[in-house]
């Protein structure tokens, strides 16, 4: 089992590499140069090839990566191109309490509810309450997020007439409840969002188990239904709903662009936008390496839970 | 013929009972189970069929049909009178007539105009075939590209696959919005870059699936039969390997087909995908969306993403009809 | 006998599939059977006859997509058929239990045994989980499982195949049930597995007293375990009657054919070997000195040795049976003579000229030699190529046929293995089971090889299908004069077709020689073990078996490859410590026999002797059962 798990971490450390590779070469491959961009159009070429040479741009390019990998494990993502004076590090953190907030806050609501929804409708297949709960799920897993961020807009904003259509104001000195509150458009979006997805792959999951033969042996044991469903095939069916949650993780980190400007709050993924509107390579490197690295941490953990939850890998012969 | 009645004899272990036969009547191996049945829509298939035909002939017929021009302006002397209704105006200001929330806007402009006093209905019209065709065709891109690769991987042994699908992981692991905006920032917001550029995203998940269906036939032993007899790889990828992955791929291209157009309507509605004046769903949703914050009006901005979600959500039925029907096995590999 | 003493009985049972256009079609049509208390009723059919569904209406189950068509099923005087599941509930595992054929798939993987085997009474709340504990523990015992205190303790992939089987059959004792149902326990067991399970099974019903229903494909099974026979086909009964009445007296047509079909215990001088004829200099195939396994490791050789030093000879024309338990190197052996896998010691000859080890770099012509046929016909046809296309191919690509030729060839080819010329223009999934397995035949026959490669082709086969396919290579070798390498772990099988027998055990050739020697003492400890695990079509062998059993020694344990010595050494109830585990066996050739040679420490005349002490054993056995009978 370590060694699996070994293995698995060895694959992720090659997969975070290897984004570091093509998030560089592709950054290097885009029109336009650093110290160009960073000095304007006016700049004079002496002043441009001496910014080349402060930023070590005139180096082979393998040296480039090494230097820019090396700082970025250590922390240092650089500076701003559009603005010198700015660190990555200090726009990042302007940002990122933001996307912590609506994701945590999201993963909290969102995650239990949606699975459970998706256990209790493979526990009760072909039902009307499986039916609708199937339609929907079916309707809102295709539906565009501006279509959901609408629909929530028209029923809290305009029917119930609670909110605004828009995040307004700071978080600072807010309690748990009134957080909610604040990004309470943007959460029962990303819950609708998600929970189309964790439904449906749930209730696959488990409705697969459901189709071996040990439930069949444990219906023709006399096994309730709330216990085969409990004991006898959800730890089966970890493996697959972990995976589906790690991945809707990751993408309330890094997927979230659409809903970020959409009711206009500052987060990491709308960040992308500014440094791609301002040419900003550095701030789009940072970021690419920032959200590889969420999606590969959170896809290691779930491969390790499968592990674990597999008792021929827990307990080997 | 001779029919022998039964004969009944009893004894301490029970009684011995002999069906009446026919000695001439031979007994045939029992059929196994019968062929898979045909694919039929449900009603909610059907449902989506008629949405998904609607938007099609919409896609092709809009720019002859629609009553204006993508970028006329229909009332360009007194739009003010035309407006579409405001929030709270529940009653109409000259008439005092009760108009209610989602009044329709008179003189032919069905659902009013937008935040530029352009006809929604006609650039509705005009965008249906550009979000359609543009996701369309990257699609297909993104099919022929995965699918070469992704049965090229798993015909080419473990070494090939190993390098394609950690180089693929890679590109799976940074979001597709993230790669699009690059992207399409880098060469500029022309429709064909566009179509490009969705075309290679979607091409990691393609070659993906393409790959797992690969790998599932490779291991079949007609695959191994044919290697046996001395076969070509050629041989083997059009003969044996392809009749059988076609079915599942195609069958999985509606889902694709999906997920590309929200990814270009995502594009358009950040404002990097298809450029002003065309008309998009996607972009209209983000011209008008001030419409919808500041309290002004809903229909700008419900009237595309309605569009959009009944164009997908119309497929999605459909796909998911045709997953059932092959054992949701496609809705495991999503 | 009185009504209480019925158990279970349909009367008129009906059962229908529901199609998808939701038209019913009838797999059950009207069947009456009763099961008395203390008796074994054994449901025979082929697949397809509606034992299984039949046997699990005692439950009050259908399988998904089947439904109720009328009549009923009283289990203890109840209609299973007119409840619902929490009505049911209260039976299902406490009156009536089930078995399935395949305890891996049935033991839930993820929970450890003990609360499996104990879960049925403790839920119905007939026994505290200490009793349960208790009554398992005992039923460990009785069913002799190895460490019987502490197996329950562990996960059901960390037991053996055999061990869960028996398992199973503690989980569905542990409440103490009115009615078992066993579903083909011990079909997908090797020989050896199956008479110990058999035994454990025996012994369980007979002391608990509990009725049961066995279904099975096997005649010689149901004449071991059986008081009363059910023929089933189609869904119909067929005929039914005491055990002794239907082995020795079958009146219906369909279960003199059943009968017929069952094969004859393997023995010296049944076999209906090749004539001679094609005889030529050089042997077809040969494989010298094959080390074969997986997997890559250091110094050239494989992580994984299968195969070790192998020598088999295939004389033209001739049959040779390779033989011997699940992972014992059968297969290994055809994929490397087939170039799937290359050896990496020893060689291959074709004709005499040694082949390369490689599929890759063999000639064509050199692969249109040797043809493979798969064991699965299921998957070894493309299910999108048509049979014309199949049989076809191999035709164009070897022989280079095309057009009308092409076309008359494949005809023949369907003519040859008795299918109609139609079937040219089906698809695989329009044939049955045995059909599929003549078109496989036929591709392989297309290639016009002198050498076939038939890995286990009638084991996925019911017996009268099977049966028709060994009788279709017997006249196919008669006519074209091609050679055979027939795997199989089925020894009747092989005997009755083979002209040689290669008696393989964990990789290493045990014994080999033609039939009738190698069927014939001396014996190698191995295969006197093989032969004597083969049930017999006769009511009592198992209680005689059973008897001689104990000087076979650890007949339970599983095949484990060793480096050194000999590997049966911890079966082998004639091994010599310090010398067997040690030290490879030498090859000792029968003085008696031509080719005959077996591989053990043991000298010929030993063998003999011990086969003569063994027979002994089984006389005594005989008499002992034969008198307690009468007293």
């Amino acid at each position: 089992m370590y060694s699996m798990i070994l293995k698995r971490l060895g694959i992720g450390a090659i997969t975070v590499v290897a984004v570091s590779v093509i998030i560089f070469l592709g950054t290097k491959v885009l029109p336009g140069d650093a110290a160009q961009i960073r000095l304007g159009q006016s700049a004079t070429p002496e002043a441009v090839a001496a910014l080349r040479a402060e930023l070590g741009l005139d180096l082979p390019i393998y040296q480039q990566y090494l230097q820019w990998f090396g700082n970025f494990i250590t922390g240092n993502l650089g500076q701003s191109l559009s603005n010198p004076d700015v660190q990555i590090t200090s726009l990042i953190a302007d940002r990122y309490e933001n996307t912590l907030i609506v994701s945590v806050l999201t993963a909290i609501i969102g995650v239990p509810i949606s699975l459970a929804l998706g256990v209790m409708a493979a526990m009760f297949p072909g039902s009307i309450y499986d039916r609708i709960l199937t339609f929907t799920s079916v309707t809102l897993v295709a539906a565009p997020e501006f279509f959901t961020a609408t629909l929530m807009v028209l029923i809290f904003v305009f029917a119930l007439g609670i909110g605004n259509a828009v995040v307004v104001g700071s978080t600072e000195g807010k309690d748990l409840f009134q957080l909610i509150a604040h990004f309470a458009l943007p959460i029962a979006t990303l819950c609708f969002v998600i929970a189309s997805q964790l439904i449906r792959m749930s209730r696959a999951a488990v409705l697969n188990v459901m189709s071996s033969p040990y439930i069949e042996m444990a219906i023709l044991k006399g096994v309730p239904r709330k216990r085969i469903i409990l004991r006898h095939a959800l730890f089966n069916a970890i493996g697959p709903i972990v995976n589906v949650v790690a991945l809707n993780l990751a993408y309330l980190v890094t997927g979230v662009i659409v809903i970020e400007i959409y009711f206009g709050y500052q987060g990491l993924a709308s960040l992308i936008v500014q440094g791609v509107q301002t040419r900003d390579f550095v701030l789009i490197q940072g970021l690419g390496m920032i959200f590889c690295g969420t999606y590969v941490v959170l896809m290691l953990a779930a491969d390790i839970a499968a592990i674990v939850s597999n008792p021929r890998l827990r307990h080997p012969k | 013929m001779t029919d022998t009645t039964q004969t009944t004899q009893s004894s301490d272990a029970g009684e011995h009972y002999v069906a009446p036969f026919d000695a001439n009547v031979s007994f045939d191996e029992l059929q196994d189970a019968p062929p898979p049945a045909k694919f039929k829509l449900s009603i909610t298939g059907w449902v989506g069929a008629i949405v998904v035909g609607f938007w099609l002939i919409v896609a092709i017929t809009g720019p002859f049909i629609a009553p204006f021009g993508e970028n006329e302006l229909p009332f360009p002397d007194d739009y003010s009178e035309y407006q579409t209704p405001r929030l709270g105006d529940a009653t109409d200001p000259e008439t005092g007539e009760e108009r209610g929330f989602f009044a329709q806007v008179y003189n032919g402009a069905l659902m009013g105009t937008d935040a530029e006093d352009r006809d929604i209905l006609s650039r509705i019209m005009y965008g249906a075939g550009r979000t359609i065709g543009i996701s369309f065709v990257a699609t297909t891109i993104a099919y022929f590209l995965g699918v070469i690769l992704g049965i090229g991987a798993a015909v080419a042994g473990p070494r090939v696959d190993m390098i394609v699908s950690r180089i693929n992981d890679a590109f799976l692991s940074l979001p597709s919005i993230m790669l699009g905006l690059v992207m399409v920032a880098a060469f500029g917001s022309t429709i064909p870059v566009l179509i490009v550029c969705a075309g290679l995203i979607y091409t990691t998940v393609v070659y993906r699936l393409a790959r797992g269906i690969g790998m599932d036939i490779m291991v079949m032993d007609y695959v191994e039969a044919a290697k046996v007899r001395g076969e070509g790889i050629w041989w083997i990828v059009t003969k044996e390997i392809w009749p059988n992955a076609a079915m599942p791929l195609i069958s999985d291209f509606g889902l694709r087909l999906i997920y590309v157009i929200l990814f270009i309507s995502s594009l358009s509605f950040l404002g990097l995908g298809v450029q002003p004046p065309q008309a998009d769903w996607g972009n209209m949703v983000k011209e008008n969306l001030g419409a919808l914050q500041y309290g002004e009006s809903i229909i700008p901005v419900v009237a595309p993403a309605v569009a959009i979600a009944t164009l997908t959500v119309g497929i999605n039925l459909i796909v998911d009809d045709i997953s059932a029907h092959a054992g949701g096995k496609l809705s495991k590999r999503m | 006998m009185s009504d209480d003493d019925i158990v279970f009985e349909t009367k008129d049972l009906r059962i229908h599939a529901m199609r998808d256009d939701g038209s019913e079609l009838p797999i059950v049509k009207g069947v009456d059977i009763q099961v008395k208390r203390g008796q074994v009723v054994a449901l025979i059919g082929e697949s397809g006859s509606g034992k299984t569904t039949i046997s699990l209406s005692s439950l009050g189950y259908c399988k998904p997509g089947l439904v109720w068509g009328g009549g009923e099923a009283n289990l203890l005087g109840h209609d299973v058929t007119k409840m619902d599941t929490e009505e049911l509930r209260p039976f299902r595992g406490e009156k009536v239990a089930y078995l399935a054929q395949s305890a891996a798939a049935t033991f839930n993987p993820s929970i450890r045994i003990n609360e499996q085997v104990t879960e049925a009474p403790v839920l119905h709340g007939t026994k505290t989980q200490e009793e349960a504990n208790k009554r398992a523990n005992e039923l460990y015992h009785a069913l002799e499982l190895p460490n019987p205190d502490s197996i329950g303790d562990r996960y059901p992939h960390q037991v053996s195949g055999g061990q869960l089987q028996r398992l199973m059959a503690a989980m569905a004792l542990c409440g103490d049930p009115d009615l078992l149902v066993l579903d083909e326990p011990t079909t997908a067991l090797d020989v050896t597995t199956q008479i110990e399970v058999l035994k454990a099974f025996k012994k369980v019903i007979k002391e608990e007293g509990a009725a049961a229903i066995y279904v099975t494909h096997d005649l010689a099974v149901v004449a071991q375990i059986a008081d009363y026979i059910v023929v089933l086909y189609s869904g119909e009964i067929k005929e039914k009657g005491p055990v002794d009445v239907i082995v020795n007296n079958p009146q219906h047509p369909y279960t003199q054919r059943l009968m017929a079909a069952v094969r004859p215990t393997p023995s010296a001088g049944m076999g209906d070997g090749a004539d001679g004829s094609h005889r030529r200099e050089a042997p077809a195939l040969e494989a010298r000195a094959v080390d074969a396994g997986y997997g890559k490791g250091s110094d050239g050789k494989p992580l994984v040795q299968i195969l070790r030093d192998v020598n088999v000879t295939i004389e033209r024309g001739h049959t040779v049976g390779v033989i011997g338990e699940s992972g014992c190197g059968k297969s290994t052996l055809a994929r490397v003579m087939a170039g799937l896998l290359p050896p990496f010691g020893g060689q291959i000859n074709l004709d005499g000229g040694e082949l390369p080890g490689a599929l890759t770099s063999r000639k064509r012509s050199e692969l249109q030699k040797i043809q493979f046929v798969y064991q699965m016909a299921d998957t070894a046809l493309n299910p999108r190529q048509r049979i014309g296309d199949i049989l076809g191919r191999p035709l164009e690509f070897y022989h280079n046929l095309r057009g009308e030729k092409k076309r008359e060839r494949v005809q023949q080819l369907l003519e040859l293995v008795e299918l109609p010329k139609e079937f040219a223009a089906r698809f695989p999934h329009e044939l049955s089971g045995g059909q599929k397995q003549r078109v496989n035949l036929a591709r392989s026959m297309a290639a016009e090889p002198e050498v076939m490669l038939c890995d286990e082709v009638t084991s996925a086969l019911d017996s009268i299908v099977g049966a028709n396919v060994i009788k279709l290579l017997k006249g196919l070798r008669k006519e074209t004069g091609v050679s055979f390498v027939f795997i199989s772990h089925d020894l009747s099988t092989v005997a009755s077709f083979a002209d040689e027998i290669v008696v393989l055990y964990a990789g290493r050739v045990a014994e080999k020689g033609p039939v009738d020697q190698v069927l014939a003492p001396p014996f190698h400890p191995y295969t006197r073990l093989l032969i004597s695990s083969v049930p017999e079509m006769r009511v009592g062998w198992l209680e005689e078996t059973m008897g001689s059993r104990e000087a076979l020694a650890g007949i339970s344990r599983g095949v484990t490859i060793t480096k050194v010595g000999c590997p049966f050494f911890d079966r082998c109830p004639v091994a010599i410590d310090g010398t067997c585990d040690k030290i490879d066996p030498p090859k000792r050739a029968d003085p008696h026999g031509h080719g005959h040679v077996i591989e053990c420490h043991r000298e010929i005349d030993e063998l003999m002797a011990e086969t003569a002490y063994a027979q002994a054993q089984i006389d005594a056995a005989d008499a002992a059962a034969n008198a307690g009978g009468e007293a």
